[in-house]
């Protein structure tokens, strides 16, 4: 387990103005059943966070314990710049809009209908004009007037995101926003994040689309009851992967430890198919040009040579792996 | 205490009952069985025993819809949303349980006493114009009139604490349907026996009776509101 210095990661939270989440040593249990323990980690604003995990991780419980919809068992958190307790729970859920996986509309009133229940409930100022913006966030203006119940699941998810902008929220909390939505949906809403960052809002997502993550989070943290890891996508993978060169030959070479293992720059390799080569390296820069000399000077024609990127998704299945082997009851 | 919060739940759930057929129906049929048989028997009456009525109190068998209505409605209040999954987005915005319980129950108060004064007009006016004239004399009687407008509002409110009492605990709408009829047939019994003058009606019961309802209205929101547990209506464990 990382330690909370660790885990609130190298990169900087702050974006912004401040931390608009700061959370330490929180724990959640469930009578002797554990949904998460000594999780700490802070957000800056206007910084898009994501919070990734298996199911079962105790994602959803975190929102719901930071929106105060649960009580925590110990640890503390302050939620745009409001301690976390029962008592402030008014003031955080007013300062912050939570989208849950389900988008839970009343099916029997129109999307209009469904978000003047919430601008009420936020007794935000101009109800109608928030309600009309909302809708021109999502590209829902055209829409305003239709039942909830007729629209699409795709749609319904749209309408959601609307009623989580109403308030025009410092915290926005977004579970699985883009689940159940086409490509071209997903984009729009992931343009909608950028611009919501941009506005200095901060954004905490919980996704398991890794490449969403890794295209539009500042940072990502990993959690599998504990928290496994924080940090920029890059540098989850310069923590857990060497930095590795890809090679192809025309030909696979006859004696492969003659040429790469008297190189100072290359730690370690392992063949990758006919004549495809992994190579640990220290540097990319320096390992490159050494392993082309070698190469030609053996006298092999060389295809390609480029530094191997490891995916967050490759971070995130070693991390849950090894969750896995450690743990395989509970997985 | 928010109104413009309680005014937005209330409002919403106006909406949905309107376009909730089986509210609607509910709405309509219970009410119609409290009615039909009182008219029946009072239209069946001669004139001349109109002096057999003079202990008993036909009409306030109909006290029996705001102790019904309420209760069927009420029973669907936050399981139902918690079945449909319409709860969770509610409690994520600043509304406070007090707030969200007391517009839910004003939203089934409302079309209740609407329902109830309503069909009890319609009793009157059908008594006063078909029923022989000596015994709608002996049926409409300023007190049985005045009570019917009192205790209707009185009735209904602790109805509502009740089903609503049931349905932020039960884990199913149907079994909170169940449970609050159940919970409403001692009031109903209560009624019947009053009107048919097996427990008889005095100025000092109905003042009791009136006051104890009075203070259970009272108490019954701060006894549903704790009774109303974020944490196990999400999670479904106790906080």
């Amino acid at each position: 387990m990382a330690s909370p210095e660790a885990q609130r990661g190298s990169a900087p939270a702050v974006r912004g103005r401040g931390t608009a989440l700061c959370v330490e040593r929180l724990n959640k249990r469930f009578g002797e059943r554990v949904a998460f323990q000594d999780v700490s980690f802070e957000v800056g604003y206007g910084e898009v966070f994501g919070f990734l995990g298996p199911n079962g991780a105790g994602k959803t419980t975190t929102v719901r314990t930071l929106g105060t919809l649960i009580a925590p068992t110990s640890g503390s958190a302050t939620v745009a710049g409001v301690p976390l307790s029962a008592e402030n729970g008014v003031e955080i859920r007013r300062r912050i809009a939570i989208m849950p996986e389900a988008p839970g509309l009343y099916l029997r009133l129109s999307v209009a209908e469904n978000l003047e229940c919430f601008a009420g409930l936020y007794e935000v100022a101009d109800p109608h004009g928030r309600i009309e913006r909302a809708l021109h966030a999502v590209n829902l203006a055209d829409r305003a007037h239709d039942l909830c119940g007729a629209l699409s699941k795709g749609l319904r998810q749209r309408v959601a995101l609307a009623r989580a902008l109403i308030s025009e929220p410092e915290v926005l909390f977004l579970d699985e926003p883009t689940s159940g939505l086409d490509p071209v949906a997903a984009r729009d809403v992931h343009e909608l994040i950028d611009g919501l960052r941009q506005r200095g809002v901060t954004i905490f997502l919980t996704t398991h689309r890794l490449d969403e993550a890794e295209r539009i989070c500042d940072r990502v943290a990993i959690l599998n009851k504990t928290l496994r890891m924080i940090g920029r996508p890059s540098e989850l993978r310069e923590q857990l992967f060497a930095k590795t060169l890809a090679v192809r030959t025309r030909v696979a070479l006859p004696d492969p430890a003659s040429v790469f293992g008297r190189l100072r720059a290359v730690e370690s390799w392992q063949q990758d198919g006919a004549g495809g080569y992994l190579l640990d390296v220290t540097d990319p820069s320096v390992a490159a040009p050494a392993v082309t000399r070698a190469l030609v000077q053996a006298g092999t024609d060389v295809l390609s040579i480029g530094e191997s990127r490891h995916s967050l998704e490759d971070v995130y299945l070693s991390l849950i792996s090894e969750d896995v082997e450690l743990n395989p009851r509970s997985s | 205490m928010s109104a413009t919060r309680v005014r937005a739940i209330f409002g919403k759930e106006l909406r949905e009952y309107r376009r909730n057929r089986a509210i609607v129906l509910t709405m309509g049929i219970v009410p119609a069985v409290f009615l039909i048989q009182p008219l029946v028997q009072i239209f069946h009456l001669p004139a001349a025993s109109a002096g057999t009525l003079a202990h008993k109190h036909p009409l306030l068998y109909m006290l029996g819809i705001p102790a019904l209505v309420p209760a069927l409605i009420g029973a669907a209040t936050v399981v139902g949303e918690r079945q449909q999954g319409t709860l969770e987005p509610v409690l994520t915005t600043p509304i406070r349980r007090e707030e969200l319980i007391l517009g839910k129950a004003l939203a089934v108060l409302v079309p209740s006493l609407v329902v109830a004064y309503a069909v009890f007009g319609l009793a009157v006016a059908s008594i006063a114009a078909f029923a022989a004239t000596p015994v709608a004399s002996a049926v409409l009687r300023g007190s049985d009139l005045l009570a019917q407008v009192v205790f209707t509002p009185m009735l209904a409110t602790w109805s509502i604490w009740i089903s609503m009492g049931i349905s932020s605990r039960a884990g199913d709408f149907r079994v909170a349907q169940q449970l609050a009829t159940l919970a409403s047939l001692p009031t109903i019994i209560v009624v019947a026996l009053i009107s048919f003058d097996v427990i008889a009606v005095t100025l000092g019961l109905a003042i009791g009776l009136g006051a104890a309802l009075l203070i259970l209205d009272r108490l019954g929101w701060r006894v549903v509101s704790a009774l109303f547990d974020r944490e196990r209506l999400i999670t479904g464990t106790r906080a």
